[in-house]
């Protein structure tokens, strides 16, 4: 029954990419090879993509891609239902105490790069700020964008919904500053929007809005501010080389988790996701690429 | 022959009987789960915390005012403009409106009534949120007044099906007899068949404001989901987060069993209970008013 599911949504999911390799037998073989891959949203269509190009040269192999979160996909590692969970922070200590009570050892694998981009609207003159100029401008600290070198507009501050690994990651590196000890909140009139998309279509009307997003989800009619780590530091505009070489200071590693070290066709998906091929893919979506493992 | 008939009889009012108290078997049910999953929340929160003003659950902060502020305003909001509205186009189909008018207004409502409210949550987001931040000069336009215009959208239909139906069903000899007294068109609706209609009208509100609480989908996507304590006119104007959209935002990934869990279902209560409340008032108004009308009838 279960199998029959995830044939069918495997077969869905191939419908563009598999043609006559993956009906002429569909069912015959009980050796097909089945991946179960869930979790971050922010990696969903990079594993989808990924897996659709897997699956083309390698008909034999089936890999169902879910999303739902960072703690959904590592949930589902430590009950034993994924093969491969993807996250967008690295898992939790009490994630891992978790997983080991429950007899499941997380491996950890980098498979590329995301950056956060600050967003406003172009009709904004602001282009760029400091890491504690965001943070006192999500932090409810500043409400006027004349008080960061703009127009006198109230500041709207836009963010994603608090169950998305982006915005754990923004409150921690940027409203916090990296501090674990800090206690700052996002003030409380900032909108949570359940979507990238909803951001982007509100930054690109509104132009009292401020907004963040991953690289890879920033259209090209929204402006990008420059930052800089410090007052005084060199602003930095974030595009691929910037995140590579460390110079854009909101920019994290996307892992896949497995239990235990992988084996198998896992194991060769994995060493397929960190090869050059798979890599050029992550630069296509607008994430970055990791380069050299 | 006789015998096997009273047997069909026999199972067919079994049967319809079943279906009558399936729907209490399965409100008791509903309840009984929320309750199940709800109240452990008092064990894990304290109730100061409950009613703090600040929503922020992945720092366990559970703070429920704001939410159900946020339900009230952008529901009263919705009523505001889908029972004057309502009603009106009710009596405009109903009363005044030609034959043929009629029959196209009556379907183009239900079709109205049929729009899924996700694609109205987009012209929300697209045309009605931009072109009221222009227009009322809003930092931005996504505000509790912008759900309530698409709620109460979404509610009118509702509200002018039910009531139209209401309408319709009072006899003609009771307009007949206003107009026989000399009572002018506006005369006969207002005093005579809008109040015969009563019960039915306070039906169709009622349903609308049910549609309008409960609705999830819109009000995720045009109230902006700020967790602000909503108590002052202008709160209508600016970024609210309802219960609903709360439900549904933060279910889908939240771990089972926690404690944010728990307080989710426990908003999924208060919800219920609300509008069980909404909806005990309502029928002991319709209540009280039948039994007048039948002391001055006797």
């Amino acid at each position: 029954m279960k199998r029959a599911l995830i044939f069918f949504l495997l077969s869905f999911l191939t419908l563009t990419s598999c043609s006559l390799k993956s009906t002429s037998n569909p069912s015959s073989d009980s050796s097909a090879l089945y991946i179960e891959n869930k979790g971050s949203d922010t990696i969903v269509n990079l594993a989808l993509a990924w897996a659709e190009r897997y699956q083309s040269e390698h008909p034999d192999v089936r890999i169902s891609v879910t999303g739902g979160g960072s703690g959904t996909g590592i949930a589902s590692l430590i009950n034993g239902t994924v093969d491969i969970a993807n996250a967008s922070r690295k898992i939790k200590q009490e994630e891992i105490d978790e997983a080991q009570a429950n007899g499941v050892s997380p491996v950890e694998f980098i498979v590329a790069r995301d950056a956060i981009v600050v967003i406003v609207n172009p009709e904004n003159p602001v282009d760029q700020l400091t890491l504690k100029q965001i943070s006192d401008i999500y932090s409810g600290k500043y409400n006027n964008w004349s008080e960061v070198g703009g127009d006198d507009r109230p500041i709207v501050r836009l963010s994603r919904e608090t169950n998305s690994g982006t915005h754990v990651y923004f409150l921690e590196t940027v409203l916090r500053l990296g501090n674990s000890e800090d206690e700052t909140l996002f003030s409380m009139d900032t909108l949570l929007l359940p979507s990238s998309e909803g951001i982007i279509a509100e930054v690109r009307q509104n132009p009292n809005a401020i907004g963040y997003d991953g690289l890879g989800y920033v259209p090209d009619d929204l402006k990008m501010i420059a930052i800089a780590k410090e007052e005084g530091g060199a602003y930095v505009l974030p595009s691929i080389p910037t995140v590579n070489d460390k110079t854009y200071p909101i920019a994290r590693d996307l892992y896949m988790y497995t239990d235990g070290e992988p084996t198998g066709v896992i194991k060769e998906y994995l060493e397929w996701i960190l090869s050059a091929e798979a890599q050029e893919i992550v630069a296509e979506l607008g994430f970055v690429p990791v380069g050299g493992e | 022959m006789e015998k096997s008939l009273n047997w069909g009889e026999f199972v067919i009012t079994r049967l319809i009987r079943a279906s009558g108290y399936s729907a209490i078997i399965f409100v008791a049910l509903i309840f009984f789960f929320l309750v199940r999953e709800g109240l452990p929340t008092f064990g894990e929160v304290d109730i100061s915390s409950l009613t703090n003003i600040r929503w922020y659950p992945i720092e366990d902060r559970f703070g429920i005012l704001p939410l159900i502020t946020g339900s009230l305003i952008v529901t009263i909001g919705a009523t505001l403009i889908a029972v004057p509205f309502g009603i009106g186009t009710a009596i405009y189909i109903s009363e005044i409106a030609p034959r043929w008018m009629r029959e196209i207004l009556k379907p183009l409502v239900e079709l109205l009534g049929g729009l899924p409210s996700v694609v109205l949550g987009f012209l929300g987001i697209l045309v009605l949120s931009p072109f009221l931040r222009v227009f009322l000069d809003l930092p931005t336009g996504l505000t509790a007044f912008t759900g309530s215009l698409l709620l109460g959208g979404i509610a009118v239909p509702t509200v002018v099906s039910v009531a139209e139906d209401a309408l319709d069903a009072v006899p003609r000899a009771y307009r007949e007899g206003a107009w026989a007294l000399g009572a002018t068109r506006w005369q006969t609706i207002w005093r005579v068949t809008l109040p015969a209609a009563r019960s039915g009208v306070l039906t169709a509100i009622m349903l609308g404001v049910g549609r309008a609480i409960g609705e999830t989908m819109t009000v995720m996507m045009v109230t902006g989901n700020a967790p602000v304590l909503a108590v002052h006119l202008g709160s209508l104007f600016s970024p609210v987060r309802t219960m609903t959209a709360t439900i549904a935002a933060e279910m889908g990934e939240v771990a089972s069993g926690s404690t944010h869990y728990h307080v989710l279902f426990f908003i999924g209560m208060v919800l219920f209970l609300i509008s069980l409340g909404v909806n005990i008032a309502a029928s002991s108004v319709v209540f009280r008013a039948k039994k007048r009308a039948e002391r001055i009838l006797s």
